[in-house]
């Protein structure tokens, strides 16, 4: 899929963080907040701008097994969502 | 400011299935109401009628500080910055700058009017996240004609370039209704030309100025219902560039809304004077008596203080709530405007079909679709003087005039 050579990275207005108080990650945004669960926080912490989402697949797939077809669905809907609403960003590297 | 705080704060509490966070008890967002003095005099100011009366005994930065300071210590994650108009206050990038030293997700809601580029600018340093922006109308005539100030409209947009380029980001929020509820297509095409990353259409709630105000905001269901598709194509067409949130009046829902996700649950609001609310409209529940954060911390207040337990969870829910399969969804609805149309703060919402009072809500939709000119008030000093201390059902208010712009 030509989609996977882009590399997502968090939006600057988003900030992924530690809650002290409740003990678990979030992501912080201007209107709310997400509170994480494991995988979510696995999948946001290599949002890094460099590696590409097939790289992301191939880490998550190798940390914690699982059929990386379905693994790959589960990540891309995750990104879309945060994408949509512009907490991640994902340029394309042909416009560059 | 818009009245719209509690839909516009969306608390996502599972990405993946969670433990209901919210349940753990801690607050998660901090509204501070900097000041009440304000350029700028909306009718439908979600300031409290009797504004007028807490103008002159605003926290100070010392008292502003301590108090993100143990917000953080209990668990905020944000905190907003508003008013009457922040930028008043000399001291907020002082403030903003405590926020995100503390961890806490600093924004601001502002009009705009009296933004500087070297303002914007040391806002951004001071670690401000996002800059919502308020406009009244698509057109500078009628923009300035409910904002009561002239000048404002093209201030504001000078305002949105200086924000975006001190890089911040950009949110503008317009509340909707009557009077410029048909020029929606207008006011997304001018939020998309200012480069807004989000747009926050939300329908004036009725408590305060917009209760007293209600038969010159109060929309007919046909613009409701139109400016609903409108909203919604725009939300297709512009997804992933522009955010929108659309919210519509409650009194055109079948049930009330979950008013700040249940009283005492996740937010909370420090005004200009200390006092410590729920809601920032709940300083009109006049049978209730509010803790000020110069006489407890606000932790003790948080936990323990009658205000804040009053009203939490659901074991206080009346009938026809208390078996209602919807109570944990609504929480039997807006307390503020339980009792301001009922005079019971603990009674159901009348915004719900199931109320015994929802024909005080059927009654004002049936005047809305009625054609006739009505008066109304501005909000400034000097109609907060003269309403506050009489019944807050909306009465026959004077001729409106805007207060002299200085």
């Amino acid at each position: 899929m030509d989609a996977d050579l882009r590399a997502p990275r968090i939006a600057s207005k988003a900030s992924l963080r530690w809650d002290a108080v409740r003990q678990k990650p979030i992501l912080l945004y201007p209107e709310g907040v997400l509170i994480l669960n494991p995988s979510a926080e696995a999948i946001l912490s290599l949002c890094d701008g460099r590696r590409p989402v097939s790289e992301i697949v191939s880490e998550l797939a190798s940390r914690y097994g699982g059929d990386p077809v379905a693994l790959e669905t589960d990540v891309w809907n995750f990104l879309q969502e945060l994408l949509d609403r512009g907490l991640l960003l994902c340029p394309d590297p042909k416009e560059k | 400011m818009p009245s719209t705080h509690a839909a516009s704060t969306r608390l996502e509490k599972d990405a993946g299935k969670q433990p209901r966070a919210l349940d753990l008890g801690f607050p998660f967002s901090l509204l501070c109401e900097v000041t009440f003095r304000c350029p700028l005099q909306c009718p439908y100011c979600s300031n409290p009628l009797g504004f007028a009366h807490a103008l002159r005994d605003e926290l100070d930065t010392a008292e502003w500080i301590r108090v993100l300071e143990e917000a953080a210590g209990l668990g905020v994650l944000q905190a907003h910055f508003s008013g009457g108009e922040p930028l008043l206050r000399k001291d907020l990038p002082e403030m903003i700058a405590a926020a995100h030293r503390f961890g806490l997700y600093a924004n601001l809601s502002t009009g705009g009017t009296l933004l500087t580029s070297d303002l914007a600018h040391r806002l951004k340093e001071a670690g401000l996240g996002g800059f919502q922006l308020s406009i009244q109308d698509s057109r500078p005539e009628s923009a300035e004609w409910a904002a009561g100030m002239r000048g404002s409209f093209a201030k504001k947009g000078e305002a949105a370039r200086m924000a975006r380029d001190a890089g911040l980001t950009l949110g503008i929020n317009v509340v909707l209704h009557r009077q410029n509820l048909d020029r929606i297509e207008e006011i997304i095409a001018l939020a998309e030309s200012w480069g807004a990353e989000r747009l926050e259409l939300a329908n004036s709630q009725y408590n305060g100025w917009a209760l007293h105000n209600r038969r010159w905001l109060l929309p007919t269901r046909a613009q409701v219902e139109r400016a609903s598709e409108v909203a919604s194509l725009a939300q297709e067409r512009l997804r992933g560039k522009m955010e929108i949130l659309f919210v519509i009046p409650d009194y055109y829902a079948a049930y009330p809304k979950a008013c700040l996700h249940g009283w005492g649950r996740a937010f909370l609001t420090v005004s200009a004077d200390g006092m410590v609310l729920p809601c920032q409209a709940a300083r009109e529940i006049t049978s209730l008596s509010f803790p000020n954060v110069r006489e407890e911390n606000l932790r003790d207040i948080w936990f323990h203080s009658a205000a804040f337990r009053r009203f939490r969870g659901t074991d206080w829910l009346p009938e026809p709530c208390q078996s209602c399969p919807r109570k944990e969804i609504d929480f039997g609805g807006c307390r503020c405007q339980a009792f301001l149309l009922t005079g019971d703060a603990g009674a159901t919402d009348p915004a719900c079909l199931l109320s015994p009072h929802h024909h005080r809500i059927e009654e004002a939709l049936a005047e809305a679709e009625t054609r006739e000119t009505v008066s109304w008030s501005y909000r400034n000093p000097t109609e907060s003087k003269r309403l506050s201390g009489v019944p807050c059902h909306p009465s026959a208010p004077s001729r409106a005039e805007p207060e002299p712009t200085p």
